[in-house]
């Protein structure tokens, strides 16, 4: 992966696989402790205290295509790398929680990327998922709730192209206010 | 300044344009983005996907994600089901051979032969 956000994508997909129908996806960024912080938080079908001390390991997977599963490897891997870490809080029936965390100015962290892309590509490809992102930059927070954006809408599908389209500016816009992640 | 409230706008406009489009491709895309996927670029196939149907003004394709399938040597891999015939996933999708895909394909009908790696009947 070359970005944070193409991990949260991908964290996210576990989500979806669980059958979460509300994911919340943050992002808090402070210079003072020169900490990256991220978190997905999701109401799917969550895991056994078993399961989450294997999911660390590329050699489980819930999938039956094949026998190893990256995506939480790589996301510990990559947050070590950089004197974080990886927090899995999960509960069966409930939902989980992954927290990576990552010192902000570390040669190795990866961009945080492009967050909007990966917002509009999970909004367009699951419109009936709530999902919430939340970005903090040095205090200073920035929300949307797709929620709040359905309940708008009305009938009209959230994944519709100009629906799509004010989704990029609004995230642009919003982001562009508090600062956005390097 | 974007709001909430324009929302309201779009809704009234999108309304009146589905009316007029309903039906007329019928057709699901389905981008995989397990990690294999994700790594190998599926997030801006998907970019591509959403902004050429935009452009060609196409509501009527679902466009949806889904995990690995085990093609992960071939990603990023996209599936063309249009109803009433086989689904197509196409292999080692760029974002170019994405929007070729929708103008070719979905639009226009024509199977995009070469990139096909798996037909299912």
């Amino acid at each position: 992966m070359r970005e944070i956000s193409l991990h949260i994508l991908d964290i996210v997909q576990n989500s979806i696989a669980a059958g979460a129908t509300r994911v919340v996806i943050g992002a808090e960024a402070d210079n003072n402790r020169d900490l990256l912080h991220i978190y997905i938080k999701d109401n799917g079908r969550g895991m056994s205290p078993e399961m989450i001390e294997k999911v660390r390991s590329p050699f489980c997977t819930t999938r039956t295509t094949r026998k190893v599963g990256l995506g939480i490897p790589m996301l510990v891997a990559a947050s070590e790398m950089c004197e974080g870490g990886v927090q899995i809080r999960s509960e069966p029936g409930k939902g989980t929680e992954i927290e990576a965390t990552f010192r902000l100015s570390h040669i190795d962290r990866m961009p945080f990327g492009d967050i909007i892309s990966t917002i509009i590509s999970l909004v367009a490809a699951n419109p009936e998922l709530d999902i919430r992102y939340e970005q903090t930059v040095n205090g200073e927070l920035f929300c949307l709730d797709m929620a709040d954006v359905r309940r708008e809408l009305g009938d009209v599908p959230i994944q519709s192209p100009p629906v799509l389209g004010w989704l990029k500016d609004y995230l642009n816009e919003g982001i562009g206010q508090i600062g956005t992640i390097p | 300044m974007k709001t909430l409230e324009d929302l309201k706008k779009i809704r009234e406009q999108t309304l009146q344009a589905m009316k007029v489009r309903e039906g007329e491709h019928n057709c699901k895309v389905v981008v995989a983005m397990g990690t294999c996927g994700i790594a190998s670029g599926a997030r801006e196939v998907m970019a591509a996907i959403l902004d050429e149907l935009e452009k060609n003004s196409v509501t009527d394709v679902t466009v949806t994600q889904s995990g690995c399938k085990g093609l992960c040597d071939r990603e990023p891999t996209v599936d063309v089901i249009k109803s009433g015939e086989a689904p197509i996933t196409y292999g080692f999708v760029t974002p170019e051979k994405a929007r070729t895909i929708v103008t070719g394909h979905i639009i226009n009908g024509q199977i995009q032969g070469e990139w096909v790696v798996a037909t299912q009947e």
